[in-house]
């Protein structure tokens, strides 16, 4: 009969029974879409960010002692300036390395154009490298997905352009070269032509550069398979004190606290491990630029979290609010149960299991609605999909259960102190 | 001599400064079919539900066939309105979304276990076999009346109490009801019918009148039968 009765209450009354569950699901929608896009923000912020740069830099560690320790910009050469560009690949190799987004190498070297006095900044790097990894895995990597904000007039180098240089306008305002011109570079006592394909305005020092393929300057600076740095563009996790304290100092950490720094993507964990793999090479953060990414991605995380609690907030009032109606409506028929002998807890049980059972079926169409907003969301803010949660599915059902439960509780309580008398007789 | 089924000694039921019942005292054989009559505001809701344990007197004792009830729990009084109470409304209060077998069943279920054969006898004692897998708006006020009284039988109660039973109802309605309700007294039930009409109040035994919260009359109906 218990069966019969909320069955019957459900089928029966299915206008009232319909508004609470949609009012379930537009509450558990927006949650639910609200809550995918929370967890999934500082993957789409991260990736936005990673457009503007790398943030970890990998120097061969003669390189970096002169550097530090006694300030030396013009580096001799000697072969502990250098790192191979073979081991470079093995960035992705290490524990993080689907957090390894783009990888470029640098070999600088200073330069003259037509026989000139003044010198220019010479790199050769990776334009749009094809690479096939150990791990079996396609990449194209280089400068050109690390510099998203240059602008180039003209057109982008190939790395099999041998004789091809971008420049930066700097340069190109000095020696008066536009696209398609010719001039004469002298690296190292070699000397070739290259042909102007595009001019860099990159708003920074990069300006005043000139960048030609990497195997090009190899060539010309005899430094075949070498390389003197390489950047790394990495998703991180935003630094907490647990990374602070391992950037200052990794064996300050105990077992299981570098356990869980080693596991975490921070910036320090990372470097940490590229060190491991490239054993010539330092790995150091971009500081500014990783610490101006953690900033961005904790307040955007901030704020998601609180427009997802106030959306939870307004959903739990909205559904407390329509179960209270709904179950203040029945006071009549609950006063006419008890007076047939219904006691209190079985009563309790027939109106909350209606409610949870409608809540169940609004839940369930509202979590699956919500994912779909929460692709709306992300085609719109981001232009990719956002990744559905598992853990929002049982989140979102605790969450939902305790909205009903709590909603339903003032009402229950109020038709509980109800007398029979006061609802059939009016007294 | 007797046995008494309903006994109230000086009941008075207080709402604030108002007395709605004040010092009333009868008493109810078993088997006995007794009228509680007044008008508007005379305390015949208040008599009901005192005598239904929808309520407790303020002061003044009701024994319910040798039991106190007047200081029972809700719990209590809950249980006892289950087991020996059959309540028949004025505006019927049937569950809307249930079957007029359901609505029987309902009482079953919270005094035993439903039986679904047994809820469609009562329907069908009441004349409303036909009708038994219809919803109480496809029923009209004298057959959701009815559907009301198999559900006051349905547990065989030792007492059946009618609000105002025919007070919704058409002539036609009302000589069907009356008919049932004295039945069931000839079958031995006693049955309480509180009503302001005099023509139902006229069918019971005895009748007691109410006026402002007090019993104003006692008549002896056997004698206007006889007549």
């Amino acid at each position: 009969m218990f069966i019969r009765m909320i069955l019957g209450a459900l089928f029966r009354q299915k206008g009232k029974m319909l508004m609470i569950a949609l009012t379930v699901a537009l509450g558990t929608s927006l949650a639910s879409a609200m809550l995918n896009v929370m967890l999934d923000v500082g993957n789409k912020v991260n990736q936005e960010l990673k457009t503007y740069g790398a943030n970890i830099n990998v120097l061969p560690q003669g390189a970096l002692l002169l550097s530090d320790l006694y300030g030396v910009e013009q580096m001799p050469d000697s072969p502990d300036m250098y790192l191979s560009e073979e081991d470079m690949i093995k960035v992705k190799t290490i524990f993080w390395a689907h957090n390894i987004v783009d990888f470029t190498p640098h070999l600088d070297a200073n330069a003259t154009i037509d026989g000139g006095e003044n010198t220019v900044k010479v790199t050769g790097t990776w334009f749009q490298k094809q690479l096939s990894l150990p791990t079996g895995e396609e990449l194209e990597t280089g400068i050109r997905q690390m510099r998203s904000w240059w602008a180039v007039t003209g057109e982008w180098l190939t790395d099999d352009d041998g004789g091809g240089a971008l420049i930066g306008v700097a340069v190109a305002e000095q020696y008066g070269l536009a696209v398609g011109d010719e001039f004469t570079l002298d690296v190292q006592g070699s000397s070739r032509r290259f042909t102007v394909r595009g001019i860099v305005d990159a708003g920074d020092d990069e300006d005043a550069q000139i960048f030609i393929a990497l195997a090009t300057m190899q060539e010309l600076t005899n430094k075949a398979g070498l390389i003197s740095s390489f950047e790394v563009s990495a998703l991180t996790t935003p630094d907490n004190d647990l990374a602070r304290r391992a950037t200052a100092n990794p064996r300050s950490l105990s077992a299981r606290e570098h356990e869980t720094w080693y596991c975490t993507a921070y910036v320090s964990s990372i470097c940490y491990q590229i060190d491991e793999v490239i054993p010539d090479g330092v790995a150091k953060a971009i500081r500014q630029v990783a610490e101006s990414e953690g900033t961005i991605l904790e307040k955007t995380q901030l704020l998601m979290l609180l427009i997802t609690i106030l959306s939870l907030l307004g959903a739990a009032l909205g559904i407390s609010n329509l179960i209270s109606a709904s179950v203040m409506d029945r006071s009549a028929e609950i006063g006419l149960l008890k007076a047939l002998g219904a006691h209190d807890i079985p009563l309790s049980w027939l109106v909350l299991l209606e409610i949870l059972l409608v809540g169940l079926v609004g839940g369930v169409v509202g979590y699956f609605a919500g994912l779909g907003f929460a692709q709306i969301i992300g085609q719109t803010v981001f232009g990719s999909s956002i990744a559905a949660a598992p853990m929002v599915i049982p989140l979102l059902s605790v969450l939902v259960m305790l909205v009903i439960i709590i909603g339903s509780f003032p009402s229950l309580r109020y038709l509980l102190s109800l007398r029979p008398a006061e609802v059939l007789h009016g007294r | 001599m007797p046995q008494m089924l309903l006994e109230l000694k000086e009941i008075t039921k207080s709402y604030g400064a108002l007395d709605a019942l004040k010092d009333v005292s009868f008493d109810v054989e078993q088997g006995e079919w007794l009228a509680i009559m007044g008008p508007s505001g005379s305390g015949k809701t208040t008599m009901m539900n005192i005598i239904g344990c929808m309520d407790k007197p303020s002061q003044g004792t009701v024994l319910l066939d040798g039991r106190d009830i007047s200081q029972e729990s809700a719990r209590s009084l809950t249980t006892i309105r289950r087991d020996s109470i059959g309540l028949i409304f004025q505006q019927f209060h049937l569950i809307n979304y249930l079957t007029a077998v359901e609505n029987v069943m309902v009482a079953q279920y919270y005094h035993s276990l439903p039986d679904e054969a047994e809820a469609l006898d009562a329907l069908k004692r009441v004349g409303l076999e036909e009708r038994a897998r219809h919803l109480p708006n496809q029923l009209s006020g004298g057959e959701q009346q009815r559907v009301c009284i198999a559900r006051a039988l349905i547990n065989r109660p030792q007492l059946i109490l009618a609000d105002e039973p025919t007070g919704n109802l058409d002539e036609a309605n009302e000589l069907k009801v009356l008919e049932l309700l004295r039945e069931l007294h000839q079958e031995g039930r006693t049955v309480i019918v509180v009503t302001h009409d005099p023509e139902v109040a006229q069918q019971a035994r005895r009748t007691i009148v109410l006026e402002h919260g007090r019993v104003h009359e006692i008549r002896d109906n056997a004698l206007a039968h006889q007549a």
